[in-house]
This record gives C-alpha cells, sequence and structure tokens, in this order.
C-alpha cells in the first residue's frame, strides 16, 4: 500500500493556461477570407479561410522580419501573403514564393496550428501538435443542434481565465452582482453538490418552491403564457477542463416533478462558456444561451442574447475591477471559502494539467 | 511547429558514449535545462578544435519526454577539420556547452501520407519523425539508404520499430534507391522530408519538380557539408582588400575570409540564406555550389557564389571526373559586399 498524497490546490491569483487543450479561436463567421488577427494563449494568430472554406491558424508574424500575416491578404487556393516584402506562406505554414529570389529558402515556415471546427467556433490547439485529437474539442453540442436555438456573443474581459472560470462554478454572486435580473436570495441559501472527475467539475444546486426572478418568469411566460406561481428552479454547473463551463438552467412549475426528471411543465436554457485565455491578464469569453422551447421565435432568441448581454456586463465589470484590486493588492493572497469548492476543484484540474505539462510555475 | 531559433546556451552532461555504425558514435547528453526534443529539432554545441571554440549543429535522434535526455548521433568524417573528431573523443562524464533544441525542419502533422528519405549519417535527422508518425498511426514510408550496413547507423532498431514501413537500400549490395521509382510513387497529398547528402536531395528535387508534385511539400534539412566534388585545397582573392589567401581542405571559404581579418556579412552558414553571397571576377578551376540559395540557372551562371558552403574545385569543364588536385590549386577571384 502506498500512502494517498492529498495536497491542497494552491490560489494562484493569475494561472497559468494549459497548451494542450482546444481553445476557441473566434465564432464560424468571424473567421473569413479577409485575414483576421487574434492572440490566443498568448500566440498571435493569424486566422482566415481557405478557397475550400477551411479554417487556418498560423503565428502572426512573418518568419522573414515579424511583420503580421494578418495585415496581409489570401491568395490563392490556401496561401496568405506578408504584407511587407509579399513572401506567401501556405495554410500548413510553409513558403510558397519569395518574390525577391529565384528560389526558397528550406527554412521559411510561420507555425500553422490544428484547427477543428466545431458547434460555431474554430477552435486551435497551441501545444504538441501530436497531441491534437479532435476528440478533445469540449462538448459544446447544445450551440449547433437542431433541438436548441439561441446565439451569443464574445466578451473581452481584462481578467486572468481563472477568474472567469470562479465567477460561473459560484453563482451565489448572482444575488448581488445580478439582483435585478436572475438575483435572489435563496441562490445563497440553499445547498449545492460538488462532484468531479479526471476532467470535468459538477455543482449543482435546486431551490424549490420559491418566486421565479424577473429573466426566469419571462420566459415562463413566453412558454407557459400568464404564468403565476412558484417554482422550483435549477442550476447545474459542468465544468470541461480546461476552460468550458456549459450551466443547465431552468424553472419548472413547482413540485411538478423537475428535480426528478419531469421538466416538461418548465423552461430550460443552457449557458455555454467557454473562455480563451488572451494573456495572462486577459481572456475571451465566449458565450452563447441556448434554449429548448418556443425553438421558431427569433424574437425570443434575440430577447435572450440582449438579455444575457446586459447580465454578463455586470460580470464583465466586477471581473475587471477584480482584476485591477488584485494587481493593486500584490502582497494580500485569496482566501477560500466553502463556496469556492467548484471553482477549487477547477484549479485542481488545470494545476494537474499544467504539471503533465511541465509548467506548473507558483507566481506570486 | 515553431521554427524555434532562439539560441540558450546551457551546459550538459555525456552520459553514454559508443559506436553503433563505422565511424559514427552515439552520444547521449543530459542538459542542465530539459526540454523535450520535436522531431526535426537539431542542437548547436561548441567543439574544441586545436585549442579554438567553434560551433556544430547536430539532429537530436531522440529525446525523453521530459527531455532530460537528448541523444545525438556523430559521424567522423573524413575530411573534417576536427568537429567530428572532437565529439569522438567524449565519454561519460564530460560536460560541454550545447544550446536547447532548435528547430528549422518542423514535422506537420495532418499529411494524407508521408515519405521520409534519410542517406547515410542523414539518418540522423529522421530517426525523431519515425518514431512519431509511428506513434500517430500516420500513412508513411522509411526509406534509409546507405553504402554498406555496417555504416548504417541505428539499422536493426528501425527495423524492428518500423517494420514494412521501413525500406532499406544498400550500394554494397546492389540495392542502391532509385529516385525516379521512389518519386513516382508519392502523390499532391504526400510530404518528402529528407536528409542526406546534397547529391541525392538535388536528384530527388528534379524528379521532384519534374513530376510536377507540390514543391512547399518536399521538406528538407541542410547543414551544408557535402558537394558534388570532394573538397580540395583552393585560393581565394579579393584584389580591392590585397588579400590572397589558401583555403584549406577542412576548411570553408567564409571561415578562411576571416581568418585573413575580411570583415563579412553572413548569416546562416548553411548555403540557405544568401547573405554571404559573393561576386566571382575570375574563376580558374570551377564552382562546387553547395547551397540551395542558387536556382540551377544562376548556379551555372558561376557570376555568384555563397562562400559559407561552396567551394572552388580543379574541374575545367565542371565534370567531376576533370577534377585533378595534383594540377590545382583552383584559384577563384572575387569581390565582397
Amino acid at each position: 500500500m502506498t500512502a494517498v498524497q492529498s495536497t491542497s490546490s494552491t490560489t494562484n491569483k493569475v494561472l497559468g493556461h494549459p497548451l494542450n487543450a482546444w481553445y476557441v479561436a473566434g465564432w464560424d463567421h468571424e473567421v473569413t477570407r479577409k485575414p483576421m488577427s487574434r492572440r490566443v494563449a498568448n500566440r498571435p494568430l493569424a486566422l482566415y479561410r481557405t478557397e475550400d472554406g477551411k479554417a487556418v491558424a498560423l503565428a502572426d508574424a512573418c518568419w522573414h522580419r515579424l511583420a503580421p500575416l494578418s495585415m496581409g491578404k489570401t491568395m490563392g487556393k490556401d496561401g496568405i501573403q506578408c504584407p511587407y516584402h509579399g513572401i506567401v506562406y501556405n495554410s500548413a505554414g510553409r513558403c510558397v514564393s519569395m518574390p525577391a529570389q529565384e528560389t526558397i529558402n528550406p527554412s521559411a515556415t510561420v507555425p500553422s496550428f490544428p484547427v477543428v471546427e466545431r458547434y460555431r467556433y474554430v477552435w486551435v490547439w497551441l501545444g504538441d501538435p501530436t497531441k491534437a485529437d479532435p476528440d478533445l474539442v469540449p462538448d459544446m453540442h447544445q450551440v449547433s443542434s437542431e433541438e436548441w436555438a439561441g446565439d451569443g456573443e464574445t466578451i473581452h474581459a481584462d481578467c486572468n481565465y481563472q477568474l472567469v472560470l470562479d465567477n460561473l462554478m459560484d453563482l451565489t454572486h448572482e444575488e448581488f452582482v445580478h439582483s435585478s435580473s436572475i438575483g435572489q436570495e435563496e441562490l445563497s441559501e440553499s445547498d449545492f453538490v460538488v462532484t468531479h472527475d479526471g476532467s470535468t467539475v459538477t455543482v449543482s444546486r435546486w431551490m424549490h418552491n420559491i418566486d421565479a426572478p424577473p429573466f426566469w418568469l419571462k420566459n415562463m411566460r413566453d412558454k407557459f403564457p400568464g404564468f403565476e406561481g412558484k417554482v422550483d428552479r435549477w442550476q447545474i454547473i459542468t465544468f470541461q477542463a480546461p476552460s468550458t463551463i456549459n450551466i443547465d438552467v431552468g424553472v419548472a412549475k413547482a413540485g411538478t416533478g423537475a428535480p426528478e426528471g419531469d421538466r416538461s411543465q418548465g423552461v430550460n436554457g443552457f449557458v455555454m462558456n467557454t473562455i480563451t485565455p488572451e494573456t495572462d491578464r486577459s481572456c475571451h469569453y465566449f458565450w452563447a444561451f441556448m434554449r429548448n422551447y418556443r425553438l421558431e421565435s427569433q424574437l425570443i432568441t434575440t430577447q435572450l442574447r440582449n438579455g444575457v448581454h446586459g447580465v454578463f456586463g455586470e460580470d464583465e465589470e466586477m471581473l475587471k475591477a477584480q482584476q485591477a484590486a488584485i494587481d493593486a493588492n500584490p502582497d494580500y493572497e485569496f482566501y477560500n471559502l466553502n463556496i469556492d469548492a467548484g471553482g477549487m476543484w477547477v484549479r485542481r484540474l488545470i494545476e494537474r494539467m499544467l504539471e503533465a505539462e511541465g509548467r506548473l510555475v507558483p507566481t506570486a | 511547429m515553431a521554427a524555434t531559433n532562439v539560441e540558450v546556451w546551457q551546459q550538459a552532461t555525456v552520459v553514454e558514449a559508443r559506436a553503433i555504425a563505422t565511424d559514427i558514435q552515439r552520444i547521449v547528453l543530459e542538459p542542465a535545462l530539459p526540454r523535450q526534443a520535436e522531431p526535426g529539432s537539431h542542437v548547436d554545441l561548441k567543439v574544441m578544435i586545436d585549442g579554438e571554440q567553434d560551433k556544430r549543429s547536430y539532429s537530436v535522434v531522440e529525446s525523453s519526454e521530459d527531455g532530460k535526455r537528448l541523444v545525438i548521433s556523430v559521424m567522423k568524417a573524413p575530411q573534417s577539420r576536427g568537429g567530428s573528431l572532437f565529439m569522438h573523443t567524449l565519454k561519460p562524464g564530460d560536460t560541454l556547452e550545447i544550446t536547447r533544441p532548435l528547430q528549422n525542419f518542423p514535422l506537420r502533422v495532418g499529411a494524407g501520407r508521408y515519405i521520409l528519405l534519410a542517406g547515410g549519417i542523414g539518418i540522423t535527422a529522421m530517426v525523431n519523425m519515425g518514431r512519431v508518425l509511428k506513434n500517430l498511426k500516420a500513412n508513411y514510408t522509411f526509406v534509409y539508404a546507405g553504402r554498406n550496413r555496417a555504416a548504417m547507423a541505428y539499422l536493426p532498431e528501425l527495423q524492428e520499430l518500423h517494420g514494412e514501413n521501413l525500406v532499406v537500400h544498400v550500394d554494397d549490395e546492389g540495392t542502391s534507391l532509385k529516385v525516379d521509382e521512389l518519386v513516382a510513387s508519392a502523390d499532391l497529398d504526400t510530404e518528402l522530408y529528407m536528409c542526406g547528402p546534397i547529391r541525392l536531395m538535388d536528384v530527388v528535387r528534379r524528379a521532384w519538380t519534374e513530376r510536377e508534385l507540390n514543391l512547399p511539400n518536399l521538406r528538407y534539412e541542410t547543414f551544408g557539408n557535402s558537394g558534388w566534388y570532394d573538397p580540395e585545397e583552393f585560393i581565394v582573392r579579393i584584389p580591392r582588400l590585397g588579400v590572397e589567401t589558401k583555403v584549406g581542405q577542412g576548411r570553408s571559404m567564409l571561415e578562411t575570409l576571416e581568418d585573413a581579418g575580411v570583415d563579412m556579412m553572413f548569416d546562416c552558414r548553411k548555403g540557405e540564406c544568401g547573405l554571404c553571397e559573393v561576386r566571382i571576377l575570375e574563376l580558374d578551376g570551377a564552382v562546387d555550389h553547395r547551397d540551395v540559395f542558387y536556382s540551377e540557372r544562376q548556379q551555372h551562371a558561376a557570376a555568384k557564389m555563397c562562400c559559407c558552403v561552396s567551394r572552388a574545385v580543379t574541374s575545367k569543364t565542371g565534370a567531376k571526373a576533370d577534377a585533378d588536385p595534383h594540377r590545382g590549386p583552383a584559384v577563384v577571384t572575387i569581390e565582397v559586399s
């Protein structure tokens, strides 16, 4: 028998990000024949599509003098031309034309990163390409499923990506940050259950026989016109390493069996969140709100997107202020509460990924 | 994969050194700053030659996942000035300065089919690629050509790992590589990675071009250390600077001019970038172009040469059979930038 070594997670205020993972570089509609620039996991990328419509991610720096390729133009079937001296690379990042000489320097390449397009997102892999298995893309199927309708946006959040994960893993903040829409005191009062495995963490919370907050009352009335009365409300938060969080949310008429699995007397949404580290202190926060009722209504899609936009704007403001306070108080540490259990498991799973990559560096 | 060329120097300790083929030494290094070496990467290391420090590049044959063990293999070059001789004197416990793995020859993951082609000691650049392709269950053929089996490093290990994916060609056994047949087996989705003598790589490049395959899919690495002729001693003159000096067999023209105090411009020192270009004013002999910077047309014109790798030889006609060092030496008169 060997003793089980038990270590507590550290609480790095600025957590590093694993590289052997798929991160969303953009919505599918953002990546076009016109190259765009986006920094993912500290790496500036030039994103574009080939003539055949395949998304490409190259390092956004020409091999020659590091001019940004994203300022250039697509050329030929799958190429991109550096805007400075006209050097052309193909989608594999190999130089195919070096205008000022008769041959091509065999070393002239720019890194080309594995890309997978799935669930309306373009995913990139910046780590070891031999490990870039498309099966490792986090499950966000609701975003592109015919059984769900909805839309989302991107928030450029001025904070370490981990702060967003913390935010989503503990929704007791809704009572205070989102008091006018989804917040209510039962959130803090109700019990929650945390489970985890090697790559996921789940936090479940049920609130029984409560009044629906304004956001949910509106949704109930979209499905059940004129609805009045108490509801059972749920939030089932599922984290998939390293930075995707899908939240199964909804309310159903109180006592109609939703906790036991019959949600027919309620409305169900999925808040889809995937956070892409940009720098150590900023991230791209891709979210979508999907619903499985009134699929035909573009009005509801737009209303929900605008509603969540407002709610997440409140988070964005808090996260930015929190990051600023962290940076302004370098000699103060984080302390943890019972409500942080989900977020702490998230940290531990991420730290294990970093450790496996030999990149777990304790930071101040 | 990044073309990582930021040189980070570190100490490394030799933990193993043994002969694995005729004149080929396998050297296992433990670097102070471990980092896993990607397929296609190499390390630069500092060697001592006649009490002077110099730099050499060697492909990383294998590396442990944590990068704490790096394996290189060094062939004792017949015309070596002493770099490979120095490497052959290393024994366990010795330390030397090496870079972290550098990458000029990245393997792309995701091609429809791969051909790896190693000629002689060029095998050192291909071993790691072969292992990765095998692990990825990629569609690949590993072609290994050599003079005789005793001179072919890693042959048994490669046969065991790659089985039928490994195709061996041995000159002394009458099974020499037929480049045309090999290239004929490639299609537009095939990537061919090769490392070997420049003569072999040139024949492959021609066949590849003739068959109108995708040129960017032909990947090769050259350390600029082989040519069309055997290296000869030759004279280089720069009239404007009043310089005349003799380039020894085991020394490059660039190094010799630097030794003579000429302020030379250069970068890659392996015949790729073209920065060390000199203009040829007069030539008694022929030029052995060993670079990949000039097109065939430019090489035939013999108006310029890359002095880091290319040499003057005695052949009047340019034919190898006409080279006659006893009539020599060849003389090249140049102008520099």
